[in-house]
């Protein structure tokens, strides 16, 4: 019997790839306009769809000029509710836990503004889009509800993806009593919108009953099986292609109904058709960050104690499906304390359904948690970074589980070092820089959750010495294509160079979600579990070949390395890949891996990424105008697989933040319901001179227990913490708490 | 009627044949000459990512008509890389890792290239901050570009410096 390579179940030592600050692999491709998006596919015969978006946000279409707008020259087709052909799943059915409900053009209903009610597809992009303005629909209107004082209210059996509403942990009442402080904090967050800067965008194509589509996919295996349904074509029959995401950010992680209606329609003309949202079309049917009412209750005790937090949170949904902020989970597992009660309600409103953006929940409820946290410190007399020391969690509060690392501390600081917040006056008001603008300094804790999915991986190593490594992952801006290279390199011992990375297309083992920044854990376990078991069989091959020094290598074990096998206990004892497979006349030989959590870990242990954001803000006495001058972040977060990415993921997080701190605002009208700010003249993200001072710093952590490499994801925890540190850097500007984000400089006036 | 213009585009002349004055000099590049290399994230004039260069200048191209710029010297991100060489602006754009998603890069290194030559930011961050303010980048890559921005001008002058 063979004897096979042992590779450690616990703790995987990687390679010479991993943890080097590579360049991106996709650089020059990025810079010469050479890399492609789905937008940027031009098919022979191609047509461009457009499709009619409801100005109204409630009611039903009661008529559309389909005469006028087939009359317009160029126009092919107009597809409305009368004439769309059935699909074979019903849009309004959700199939998974993964799906939301969509507008397919299923009914003359309008649900929110923005709804698709018509598509127009005509030879040219002109022609679609002035055939879909000649529609000029009429309606029977219904009032729109907007806000939360308009719809209707309810109890949500879960919140975000399949979480618990509610968390009861001891006795809120005796925290309450215990407390020598008591501080409640009203919070408002508004509705955001992901706004990547590549809108969505598909083409699609048919042979027969075969469909090819490029469209950017956060989550390629599950979209692809869900296109399929709606067609009634085995998932096979899809080729979903994703080689760029122009941002995502959550977005394209959902099926939306443009891009069935954009399937639908190359079906009906039997002609690839591209459809591509215009900037206010994103302001709909593709999803948001629902907007939040939040209230914390918090009890200090004389020694600055929590004695009790208390959070409800109220999140926005749409009037047809419930995906609702999270927001209230947030006070779970970052502050020591003996009661804790979290609680949330929904509210229906007339707009589409929110869905996952970028730290759903944990963004709106750490912006609110960390202004309550600074005002408790505030009571308590204690410096804000100390109060957070001082109610550091040992173990996860919620679960009293063991964190599977956590150095929170170093992070503590080292930030503080880096940003030199020693001799920080208390007050506020206190601070004033060479112009005269008030100055103001801020903290923000940081925590974000370490989920893993599914994926499955393909490694091969060829006779040459090169590698290649197959995986359905996502390149939508974290680096996927350059930082799992380097794990995919390091699993097959050969340096990066020698790879050959495919990924981004539903024709390779599945790379599951690229979300919940677990997708570098995921795949990238996955990856090096595919690597290592085609090592596992180069090694039984090089061992039981009497020619090979590694003969009888057996349980001493052998290692990868450098393009070579080594023996574990003899290093100087080596071969080329090369030599042994041109022994073994084979031209390759083939690894497969999957990743996902180890169960038991999942159960004994909390598993978090950590950090802390300090910002300065200066504030102009008179205008009460706001600038971030500073953000400084640590972060913990597992193994770093490259700390140059790391740190532009880490960065771009805490920018996010600045931009839910002082900029986006996603504004319906509560008359009419329409969004009336759906373009980025209106809806403000964060400028280059809006953050001229941005800083990540790394603390290194040795995690055992998150998964098999220690990845734990740093791709949204940088928004927690920097929302709160800058309000309450504004605070120790101005002396005024703000209760609404965006803080708008009449919060400030007083 | 159809509408006639020539545009030289990265050197290359092209005679356009529109049916009417409508498609815009992004369109008319995207769609009909190929050159997707230059993005759309807006269409009004608000992102910056769909930047070219018309006669050395500039411009956002989803706000100008193909028709206006009838006869122009036109540059994209195509045309920028010489001879197989990156221009210094790319080299620093990837040296400084000044993107992530690559969706605002194409129009942010335009912008680059038209800011250096305008000669207004030299090596000043805070002015080429605020020069490269009218390109988002919504993964917010600023911290890069700032830099990358500052390192080609470096890169550019020493250039100029050599060959003078």
């Amino acid at each position: 019997m063979a004897e096979t390579l042992e590779f450690p179940t616990g703790h995987v030592r990687l390679g010479s790839n991993a943890g080097q600050p590579l360049t991106r692999r996709d650089g020059m491709l990025k810079v010469t306009g050479a890399a492609t998006y789905a937008a940027d596919n031009r098919p022979a015969g191609l047509l461009h769809a457009v499709y009619a978006v409801s100005a109204i946000a409630r009611g039903r279409v009661t008529f559309l000029d389909v005469a006028a707008a087939k009359a317009h020259p160029g126009v092919v087709e107009v597809i409305t509710p009368a004439n769309r052909p059935p699909l074979a799943r019903n849009p309004d059915e959700k199939a998974h836990g993964f799906s939301w409900r969509i507008e397919a053009l299923q009914n003359d209903g309008v649900r929110y503004a923005g709804q698709p009610i018509a598509v127009v597809v005509a030879e040219t992009l002109e022609a679609a889009n002035e055939g879909a303005r000649l529609l000029a629909p009429r309606y029977e209107v219904e009032p729109a509800r907007i806000g939360h004082d308009r719809g209707e209210v309810f109890d949500p059996p879960v919140v975000g993806v399949g979480a618990e509403p509610n968390l009861t942990k001891g006795d809120a009442e005796v925290g309450h009593r215990a407390a020598a402080h008591h501080v409640d904090v009203d919070i408002e967050t508004p509705l955001h919108y992901h706004n990547a800067l590549e809108p969505h965008a598909i083409v699609a194509e048919w042979h027969g009953d075969r469909l090819t589509l490029d469209v950017p996919n956060q989550a390629i295996a599950i979209a692809r099986s869900d296109f399929a349904g709606f067609f009634g074509v085995p998932a096979e029959n899809v080729e979903l292609r994703s080689p760029f995401i122009g941002g995502g950010f959550g977005s394209k992680a959902i099926l939306n109904g443009p891009q069935v209606l954009c399937i639908l329609a190359a079906r009906m003309t039997n002609r690839p058709v591209k459809l591509v949202l215009r900037r206010d079309q994103m302001f709909g049917p593709v999803g948001h960050r629902g907007g939040t009412r939040q209230r914390l209750s918090l009890g200090v005790d004389e020694g600055g104690h929590l004695t009790v937090i208390e959070h409800h949170a109220q999140s926005t949904t749409s009037s047809f499906d419930d995906f609702l902020e999270p927001a209230a989970n947030a006070s779970h597992n970052l502050y020591a304390s003996p009661a804790i009660l979290t609680r949330h309600t929904g509210v229906r409103i007339d707009t589409g359904t929110p869905g996952p953006m970028r730290a759903p929940g944990e963004a709106s409820g750490s912006a609110a948690l960390e202004c309550a946290m600074d005002e408790a410190a505030e009571a308590a007399g204690l410096d804000p970074l100390e109060f957070r020391m001082r109610n550091y969690a040992e173990t996860d509060p919620a679960t009293g589980r063991p964190f599977s690392s956590k150095a929170l501390r170093q992070c503590y600081a080292e930030g503080a070092k880096q940003f030199g917040w020693a001799g920080r006056p208390l007050a506020p008001r206190q601070m004033r820089d060479e112009a005269g603008h008030l100055v103001g300094w801020g903290v923000g804790s940081s925590l974000f959750p370490n989920p893993m999915f599914q994926a499955e991986a393909r490694a091969v190593l060829r006779a040459d010495g090169t590698g290649l490594v197959e995986i359905s992952a996502v390149e939508m801006g974290q680096g996927a294509l350059t930082a799992l290279a380097q794990i995919a390199a390091d699993g097959l011992g050969i340096d990066v160079d020698k790879l050959e990375f495919r990924a981004g297309s539903s024709e390779l083992p599945d790379g599951g979600i690229a979300g919940g920044s677990g997708h570098t854990a995921t795949a990238g376990n996955a990856i090096f579990a595919a690597g290592s078991d085609a090592m596992g069989r180069l090694a039984d091959i090089a061992t039981q070949d009497p020619a090979s020094p590694l003969f009888g290598a057996g349980n001493a074990g052998v290692v990868a390395r450098g393009g070579r096998l080594h023996r574990a206990d003899d290093e100087s004892r080596s071969e080329p890949y090369t030599a042994i497979l041109d022994r073994a006349g084979l031209d390759h030989v083939e690894g497969h891996g999957s990743g996902a959590r180890n169960p038991a870990d999942a159960e004994d242990y909390a598993m978090f990424s950590h950090g802390v954001v300090f910002a300065e803000v200066k504030v102009d006495p008179e205008l009460y105008q706001v600038r971030v001058s500073r953000l400084v972040g640590a972060f913990a977060a597992g193994r770093i697989i490259n700390p140059r990415l790391a740190k532009s993921q880490l960065t771009g997080g805490m920018i996010w933040g600045l931009g839910f701190a002082l900029h986006e605002e996603g504004v319906h009208d509560p008359r009419t319901g329409r969004p009336m700010n759906a373009d980025f003249a209106g809806y403000h993200v964060p400028v280059n001179a809006d953050a001229p001072s941005v800083e990540a710093f790394l603390v290194e952590e040795d995690d055992r227990h998150v998964n098999a490499l220690g990845i734990k994801g740093v791709g949204e925890i940088g928004i927690t913490g920097s929302v709160g540190a800058i309000a309450n850097a504004v605070w120790h500007a101005t002396g005024v708490r703000v209760h609404r984000f965006p803080i708008h400089i009449e919060a400030l006036l007083r | 009627m159809t509408l006639s213009l020539s545009l030289t585009v990265n050197g290359d002349r092209h005679e356009v044949h529109l049916e009417d004055a409508r498609p815009t000099l992004l369109d008319v590049l995207r769609e009909r000459l190929g050159l997707v290399g230059t993005k759309k994230g807006c269409d009004r004039g608000q992102c910056g990512a769909c930047t070219v260069l018309v006669d050395g200048r500039r411009i956002n191209s989803c706000l100008t008509l193909a028709m206006s710029v009838d006869g122009a010297e036109i540059t994209t991100i195509e045309g920028v890389a010489r001879n197989g060489a990156m221009h210094p602006v790319q080299a620093a754009f990837i040296d400084n890792d000044a993107f992530q998603c690559g969706y605002c890069t194409p129009g942010q290194i335009m912008s680059a290239i038209g800011l250096i030559a305008e000669g207004e930011a030299g090596g000043d961050p805070e002015r080429i901050r605020e020069g490269m303010s009218g390109n988002l980048c919504r993964c917010a890559a600023y911290p890069g570009i700032t830099e990358a921005v500052r390192d080609a001008t470096e890169r550019l002058s020493q250039n100029q410096r050599k060959s003078a």
